[in-house]
């Protein structure tokens, strides 16, 4: 009678139990995050060709040993990202884990890897946490964070005058450090926070929000959102006349995928933040052309540059390593090298395991200006990364306190970001 | 549900046990060298969630549309013990399992006035209720969930960060919450239950206080649940909002079904197989839901008794 239940478990027992590892027969990349949902546009199957792209430029293999590129969606749910990584690592022999946007997801994750001594290279998730008070020898945060998205959008937007603001905040890890990071930055600078809302993440009615936003007569609405979020609530904000009526959207986490999907019309003159974009030079032209070919003709977002670059230098870390066994002697390899690639350009990864490249401000352009389909941001100023990124020393990492051997000297001037006194990170 | 196979013998019942019973703890013991530990220990957790769902709707004939609520809440607890207080882990289950209990107490005396759909309406309200209290929560931690829940040292010896001691201490909790169910359903109590489910006006005129006995079986099947959820939190070093979500209500109902309702071994076998085809049909995203469907549908149409109703008729012994 037990035979239904013996044949489920053969068929389960089927997948072997196999530990790659450097030696073994092969170097596998888990790309995790969102396939379908409201950040699928950002990351998802895009990420996934970027990660394959880096591959590609490496020759495909390490020495003898051949590197595949495995993807998953953790539908934004930090249980199921934690059992896909936990199931990756233990069964299938996924050496390194990917991109992973939705910090409460990236959270999870880290603490995962960082136990089974992987390495996760995060672009996607936004947390200044992951290199924080999170903060892991195994993990790299590679593209942007909410620190940066603070002292770039946050600061111009309190530069231009916006003095008193009110937070429309995503319910999760990201737009909890998000309007916590802009919130020190405003302060910073004299202005006040009337106050705030969080909406739950991949929300599509934003109408009582937005009324509390209007009805707080706050100069600046600071949408410390991101994805589909961000795109419905700058549409219902178009929709009440919010503009219009003498407030200002300040977008602290826009993505170009978003501002295409919003349309110039919608967007014009928004202010935002990108460590990259397609049509800044030259190089970066000629990649996202490559990529844009095998996407139909979209144009790949910061996040996604994000994965080529960090999965390139991991890459690169390897080849000088010669084995993957010890998750964090990879990271202690990637922090040791500079990094060069043609997206981000020269760079330093810190021994908090924060990326540092310079971030761009830009406006986005009038419907009138725009040359094309994806012609959409002005170049405004560019910050240097060690004013962009949180000073070492600010982020309470356990990594920095203690006296742990600093396998790179962080070049990141000490100095820093000039206006950012209080610790954003130990803020709760 | 009313031709149900554990009627007819009820003495009978534990003996036709005998061998299945150690067959099943053969599997338990065995699994993890053969299976994804990690997996199992999932499916464990689910197997205890089922078979104290099926309590109340195999033998009290309860539908509860809202157990997510025990399981997620304990799930909650024990995480918040366990991060937060630093209890010893074992002290953190029972602490999960209490408060699935006394919330089990309360949504039990409100529900159990009513029946058929009212019953599993207002514990749907009650469930849903008690998820947007989780989403806004300060110490659930919303989207985030409860996340680094570390697992401590069980009876301060047994270190449960390593996954071979953990398998053996959730099989042990596994088969610990089998023997109770095991146990209540084949006791007087037991047997009144059934007698309820099949009659309840009749009971009634036996004499017996049918309220209690219901409300007795809610609350054990709530604190078993809890039990599970706190289990998983601990496997997991995770709470989060899918515990509570309704969807794991709909999945604890899936499992008894499809395992076979009414039957002791039934829901075990629903919960591996409903697990299996999560973890490994996960590849596919949202068709893994529509497949559950469709095996929902086959099933009810198929073989509508389940896996071991069907076993158990073909077999002519209760299971």
């Amino acid at each position: 009678m037990l035979r239904s239940a013996l044949a489920v478990l053969a068929a389960l027992a089927a997948s072997p139990a196999a530990h790659a590892d450097f030696t073994g027969k092969t170097i596998k990349i888990g790309v995790l995050n969102d396939q379908s949902g409201l950040y699928a546009d950002l990351a998802g199957p895009g990420s996934v060709l970027a990660a394959k792209m880096a591959v590609e430029e490496m020759g495909g293999k390490i020495g003898d040993t051949p590197i595949e590129v495995v993807f998953a969606d953790h539908q934004n749910k930090p249980d199921i990202g934690s059992n896909i990584v936990r199931q990756w690592i233990d069964v299938d022999g996924v050496d390194v884990i990917v991109d992973v946007p939705t910090s409460s997801v990236a959270l999870a994750v880290s603490a995962v890897v960082k136990e089974k001594n992987k390495v996760f290279l995060a672009s996607g998730p936004g947390s200044s946490d992951l290199t924080g008070k999170a903060c892991s020898p195994n993990t790299v945060h590679w593209t942007y964070d909410t620190y940066a998205l603070a002292h770039t959008t946050g600061q111009a937007e309190v530069a231009a005058g916006g003095k008193s603001w009110f937070f429309l905040t995503a319910d999760y890890a990201f737009g909890q450090a998000l309007e916590r990071d802009t919130t020190a930055v405003v302060k910073a600078a004299g202005g006040e926070v009337l106050g705030g809302v969080k909406h739950p993440l991949n929300t599509t009615d934003f109408s009582s929000f937005l009324l509390q936003a209007q009805s707080s007569k706050a100069q600046v609405i600071g949408l410390a959102n991101a994805g589909g979020d961000t795109i419905n609530s700058i549409k219902a904000a178009s929709e009440f006349g919010i503009v219009k009526g003498g407030q200002k959207l300040a977008g602290l986490l826009v993505f170009v995928t978003d501002i295409h999907a919003l349309g110039l019309q919608t967007a014009q003159g928004l202010l935002l933040s990108e460590s990259f974009y397609w049509d800044r030079d030259a190089k970066t032209r000629a990649w996202s052309k490559k990529w844009s070919e095998k996407m139909g003709g979209k144009k790949p977002s910061m996040v996604q540059a994000g994965v080529y670059a960090s999965v390139l230098h991991y890459l690169k870390a390897l080849k000088a390593l010669k084995s993957d066994a010890d998750g964090k002697a990879v990271v202690d390899e990637m922090k040791k090298l500079h990094t060069d690639d043609t997206l981000f350009g020269k760079g330093v990864i810190r021994a908090d395991g924060r990326k540092i490249h310079p971030m761009y401000l830009y406006e986005v352009k009038k419907p009138a200006d725009s040359k094309g389909e994806w012609d959409l941001y002005k170049l405004v100023k560019e910050i240097p990364g060690d004013q962009a990124f949180r000073p070492e020393k600010e982020g309470n990492c356990s990594l920095i306190a203690g006296s742990t051997p600093a396998p790179a000297a962080a070049p990141a001037a000490p100095a820093a970001a000039p206006a950012a006194k209080p610790d954003a990170g130990s803020a709760k | 549900m009313s031709e149900a196979s554990a009627a007819p013998a009820a003495e009978l019942a534990p003996r036709s046990h005998r061998a299945p019973l150690a067959i099943l703890v053969a599997l338990v013991l065995v699994a993890p060298w053969v299976v994804y530990p990690v997996f199992v220990m999932k499916a464990l957790c689910f197997a205890l969630f089922a078979c104290a769902f099926n309590l109340l709707l195999g033998y009290a004939g309860l539908l509860s549309f809202g157990h997510a609520l025990f399981f997620g809440a304990a799930s909650y607890a024990t995480a918040h013990a366990a991060l937060e207080w630093g209890w010893r882990p074992e002290l953190c289950l029972v602490f999960g399992a209490a408060v699935a209990a006394v919330l089990g107490l309360a949504t039990g005396l409100v529900a159990i006035r009513r029946q058929g759909i009212y019953f599993a309406m207002i514990t749907l309200a009650l469930a849903q209720m008690f998820f947007f209290f989780s989403l806004r929560a300060e110490f659930t931690g919303g989207e985030n969930g409860i996340q680094g829940v570390p697992r401590g040292m069980m009876f301060g010896f047994l270190d449960l960060s390593r996954t071979y001691v953990m398998y053996y201490v959730v099989a042990a909790i596994f088969l610990l919450g089998f023997a109770i169910l095991h146990r209540t359903v084949h006791s007087p109590f037991g047997q009144v239950l059934t007698a309820i489910r099949e009659n309840e006006p009749r009971a009634i005129s036996l004499g017996y206080k049918v309220n209690q006995y219901k409300l007795i079986a809610f609350v054990l099947s709530a604190g078993l649940a809890g039990l599970a959820g706190g289990t998983k939190a601990l496997v997991f070093q995770l709470a989060s909002l899918t515990d509570v979500h309704w969807n794991t209500s709909g999945e604890v109902i899936l499992m008894t079904l499809i395992g076979g309702l009414g039957t002791i071994f039934g829901p075990i076998a629903g919960a591996v197989f409903m697990a299996a085809l999560e973890n490994y049909l996960a590849q596919l995203g949202s068709w893994v839901t529509v497949t559950e469907g469709a095996i929902f549908v086959f099933c009810v149409i198929a073989f509508r008794r389940g896996m071991f109703g069907e076993l158990s008729r073909l077999l002519k012994r209760p299971l």
